[in-house]
């Protein structure tokens, strides 16, 4: 093991200033994917700052309606929360979606919406990665690249984001909160994380020692029904192939609103606006669902083993828009 | 005495179970001395070569770390043993992942560090690591595994297969699975002068003790090695690894205790695999169904340095009629890591293709697949010409299909549909042969009246510790508490591997003979002598008897898959396995093998693969996220059930093995289900949405 420092943080100014004055200094939260990184060699912090105990554990009705989610709540304990599983289901499905149940006890909001990549060549220090030692080249392009990404990618990364729920944060126009020695700031989910370009070693848009405190929903989009779906290789406990949230409202068989989301096809979670874009006032039937979505995913550039996931996405969104479509006009699925 | 309830057959459970679940059972890494130090291995970066260059002074810097060991400076071991056991003696890469230094630290995280610390140089050559039907350096190996003869032919296969009505010609692809046990590879050796003593995570301690005593030059008195808990293995625990090797040689070089654990990241280089196979599989049948023509070819591959042969086509050598036959097995070796046992080696990949293919059959005949079985049920073992010392697969069918409700069955494809979801069912044969080995054991009648039963079995988390006082008891006429079993040691009397579904087998027929032995003596007293009496036995000749009869277990499984249209992906509904596999002798740790053999099977038809990565050499899933064994919502509920058999030609238990037919067939009954769903044949396992969601 490389020693490195443990620090607890007790208020998040204390945490914040701990960082910023060490560029090799980590935020913990719930360890599941950091430690394990740190066990591969993969991160090598000098110090760990343990956010974990910050008063950040709450969840609370925002004024307008909507839910403020502290950094530090568990997974596991917002998968159940009644007014998630009432107001936002395709919240609770995505969490129970990821992981496992001992995973997601550990795991906290701030941290999933952190965690890397699974690419088998970020995981494994022998061998080349641009994200985790730029320049070294990817050879994820030529080699391993089933799970990898078809849109958003570069020549130089083809990592795809592990996360399940930020899928779904992002179809719900949530918001993040974070704090930084510059002060305060709020951006979207959707804008949190980055493309890869030529920069995959930067997953995100936060600058070193910037902390994210809380995560904020909006009221919910009204009369709309929301629903998270993810296909993979094993039932449980296996990363996405590809994963879709989508919140639609349908009146006398017209799209009024919808809001869609993948998981597994890019570096971040992909909003889909160009198919939410082409749906709006369209009948709310397989055929426009799939025009939209073919719409959606004619940017998307496959590799040699990963072209299945364009297909993939495109049939598994047109089921569960199906299904919240047929669910709203009160028919059967 | 005569009111005494049986103790073989009873239900009895895990002797050991209350410590293993309460974490006081002590596997080979938890046997730490206060003295003691920790290993950790370095494993090559390249995937063919050698090494130029070692550079350990980063490494040595810490003063925690003690030594580290590489080719320069590692023991030299005696030639001519494993090649695979040969570690640190030569700079030779022959595939990535081989294990090129060893760094020995008072704490594993010193360890570990240090192995992050080592340097080394290569030159490196190019490499071959994929497996083609048309790869150029494939060749006819002197015979496969088990002896078995690596090619047989049989009447004129060519000549029948032309003149068949029915004829199919398919290729059956298994990709390279790895075992990945619970407990990682793992030992600490100690040495006490010129003798060895290592704890080791084993599934046959007398072979460990056999195999470590010739590479270190020693009599095998001078090794002792003890396996009392062991973490589930798979056959990738039934030879010696380098954990043992290297633990020991850590152990002789700093006069320490070592403890070495392999990482669940390093096992898949190190610890063996499944071969992949490619499985070109021909038969001719008339037009009632009637096997004429049997033709199973395979290819597969093994490493530079040893000879590895999959026998996948062993199974259709005994398994259904076919007048004209022709078997052969062809490998080539590539700059992979050695490939080894995994359950049901042979038969669970060449019955998936076997099975695959009678399905085809009786498509392609418009026949039952169940009907086109019975058609081709052989009164005497094809190849050898013996009889069956009993064989009831036709039962094992029909129990199955009256549980299962297959008479209900539409047989056309895609017929059933709930929603979005396709429904299929499919049924599969299962079979594996009987295996004996000798062994020995000893029966020890104390003055306090208990009875020690020793004999140096492993329990890799089966049951056999149990099973074996219940044979004991048995033969002694006497309630189970009585008897204490001891196993695990090479101290005691010598035993074979728990392997090959032989163990209770080869074990249980030592320990009945020494058992009634000590029955006749405790007869012969009135009480037992203070310093108590002995029986041992030994049953080498045992072991060959039976010869004359062809035997195998037999069983059938039968499943019910859901298909999603939108996703490709596969679930399991329902899963049933019916066998006859002699008596059974533990109906509770019975069922846990047959459940477990048939989860493994539906890893192997829908979620388990190893994927080789052409650039490095490697394979690419390297722990249990990316290797996708089975998770609980992945299983459904499981049906077992086992036919009352008696066959007199087995061992005094009238028991066969039940470790591995459970996996054998599952993964054919599971894609014959998924091609009955869908009309859709994908023949490379495993049967992933991406491969299936193109054709749906």
């Amino acid at each position: 093991m490389k020693p490195f420092r443990y620090e607890t943080a007790t208020d998040p100014a204390a945490a914040v200033d701990l960082l910023s004055r060490r560029p090799r200094a980590a935020f913990l939260g719930g360890g599941t994917n950091l430690v394990d990184l740190m066990k591969l060699g993969v991160e090598v912090p000098e110090m760990l700052v343990d956010v974990s105990r910050l008063p950040f554990d709450e969840i609370t009705e925002t004024e307008d309606g909507g839910l403020r989610v502290g950094a530090t709540v568990r997974n596991s304990t917002l998968a159940v929360h009644p007014l998630v599983r009432r107001r936002y289901p395709v919240l609770s499905q995505a969490l129970l979606a990821g992981a496992s149940p001992q995973l997601r006890n550990l795991a906290t909001i701030g941290g999933n919406l952190l965690q890397r990549t699974r690419c088998t060549y970020f995981q494994d220090i022998g061998k080349p990665c641009n994200k985790r030692r730029p320049g070294s080249g990817c050879p994820a392009r030529s080699g391993i690249h089933r799970d990898l990404a078809v849109l958003g990618a570069s020549q130089h990364c083809v990592a795809t984001h592990p996360s399940d729920m930020a899928v779904a944060l992002t179809a719900l126009d949530a918001t993040v909160h974070c704090v930084s020695a510059e002060g305060t700031r709020t951006l979207p989910v959707a804008e949190l994380h980055r493309l890869p370009g030529d920069a995959p070693e930067r997953d995100t848009v936060l600058e070193h020692g910037e902390l994210i405190t809380a995560v904020e929903l909006p009221p919910p989009a009204p009369a709309a029904r929301s629903a998270y779906r993810k296909a993979r290789e094993r039932a449980s406990y296996a990363f996405a192939l590809a994963s879709v949230a989508a919140d639609l409202r349908v009146s006398d068989g017209t799209v009024q609103h919808v809001r869609l989301a993948f998981g597994a096809l890019a570096a971040k979670p992909w909003r889909a606006r160009a198919a939410e874009a082409a749906l709006v006032g369209q009948p709310a039937t397989e055929e426009s669902f799939g025009r939209a979505l073919d719409q959606e995913l004619a940017a998307a550039e496959p590799l040699r083993d990963n072209g299945y996931k364009i297909p993939l996405a495109r049939r598994l969104a047109v089921a569960v828009l199906t299904d919240l479509a047929g669910a709203d006009e009160g028919g059967a699925r | 005495m005569t009111t005494l309830p049986r103790t073989l057959g009873a239900d009895t459970a895990r002797l050991e179970g209350r410590e293993k679940v309460t974490g006081t059972a002590r596997y080979a890494a938890d046997h730490g001395h206060p003295d003691g130090l920790f290993a950790w291995a370095v494993p090559a970066t390249i995937a063919r070569g050698e090494i130029t260059g070692v550079d350990t002074g980063a490494a040595l810097a810490d003063p925690a770390v003690l030594t580290v060991l590489t080719h320069e400076n590692a023991p030299r071991l005696e030639e001519g043993v494993d090649p695979t056991l040969a570690v640190l003696q030569s700079p030779r890469v022959a595939h990535r992942g081989q294990i090129v230094a060893l760094t020995v630290a008072t704490s594993l995280e010193a360890a570990r560090a240090a192995a992050g610390a080592v340097r080394l140089d290569y030159t490196s050559e190019p490499h071959d690591v994929l497996l083609g039907l048309d790869h150029p350096g494939l060749y006819a190996p002197e015979e496969a595994n088990g002896g078995h003869p690596a090619d047989r032919e049989r009447g004129d296969f060519d000549t029948a297969y032309d003149e068949a009505a029915v004829q199919h010609d398919a290729v059956y692809e298994t990709p390279p699975l790895h075992n990945h046990p619970m407990e990682p590879h793992a030992a600490t050796a100690w040495w006490e002068g010129e003798r060895l003593c290592l704890y080791d995570s084993s599934q046959g301690s007398s072979t460990v003790q056999q195999m470590l005593a010739q590479l270190f030059g020693l009599g095998p008195e001078r090794v002792q090695v003890t396996s009392e808990h062991v973490g589930g293995g798979f056959g990738s625990k039934g030879t010696p690894r380098p954990q043992a090797v290297l633990a020991a040689m850590a152990a002789r070089v700093t006069g320490r205790p070592v403890t070495l654990a392999l990482a669940r990241q390093q096992l898949a280089a190190v610890t063996g695999h499944r071969a992949p196979t490619l499985q070109r599989l021909r038969l001719g049948a008339d037009r009632d169904g009637r096997i004429q023509a049997l033709a199973h070819e395979i290819v597969t591959q093994s490493s530079a340095i040893q000879e590895f042969v999959e026998q996948a086509a062993a199974p259709s050598r005994t398994m259904y009629v076919s007048p004209h036959s022709r078997t052969t097995h062809r490998v080539t070796r590539l700059d992979v890591p050695t490939p080894s046992w995994m359950r049901a080696p042979g038969e669970c990949p060449g019955m998936y293709a076997l099975e695959s293919a009678m399905d085809e059959l009786a498509l392609a005949c418009g026949l039952d697949p169940i009907e086109l079985r019975l058609r081709n049920e052989p009164d005497r073992e094809p190849d050898s010409g013996r009889p069956y010392s009993s064989r009831h697969l036709v039962e094992c069918l029909r129990e199955g299909a009256r549980r299962f409700g297959w008479q209900h069955r539409d047989p056309a494809v895609q017929g059933r549909r709930d929603g979005r979801l396709l429904l299929g069912t499919g049924v599969a044969a299962s079979t594996y042969p009987v295996m004996v080995s000798p062994c020995r054991a000893e029966a020890h009648a104390r003055a306090d009246g208990l009875i020690d039963v020793r004999v140096n079995a492993t329990d890799i988390g089966t049951g056999a510790r149990t099973v074996l006082a219940q044979i004991a008891a048995d033969a002694l006429r006497m309630p189970l508490d009585r008897v204490r079993i001891h196993v695990g040691s090479s101290k005691l009397p010598e035993a074979p591997v728990a392997g090959g579904s032989s163990g209770t087998s080869s074990w249980g027929s030592a320990v009945h003979k020494a058992c009634e032995g000590l029955r006749r003596q405790l007869a012969e007293h009135d009480e037992v002598p203070e310093t108590g009496l002995t029986a041992t036995a030994d049953t080498t000749e045992e072991a060959k008897r039976g010869q004359e009869y062809a035997r195998h277990a037999y069983g059938a499984q039968f499943c019910e898959v859901q298909v999603d249209t939108a996703t490709g992906e596969t679930r399991v509904r329902r899963l049933l396995g019916v066998f006859a596999t002699g008596r059974i002798l533990n109906p509770r740790t019975a069922r846990s093998q047959f459940l477990g053999g048939m989860t493994m099977g539906l890893g192997m038809a829908l979620t388990e693969h190893s994927t080789v990565d052409r650039e490095f050499g490697d394979y690419a899933e390297r722990d249990l996220a990316m290797y996708h064994v089975p998770v609980c919502a992945d299983v459904p509920d499981i049906d077992v059930h086992w036919l009352d058999e008696e066959d007199p030609h087995l061992n005094p238990m009238g028991s066969k093995g039940i470790g591995e037919i459970g996996i054998v067939g599952t993964a054919a009954a599971v894609t014959n289900a998924v091609h009955h769903a869908t009309g859709v044949r994908i023949r490379a396992l495993p049967v992933t949405p991406d491969a299936l969601l193109p054709h749906l």
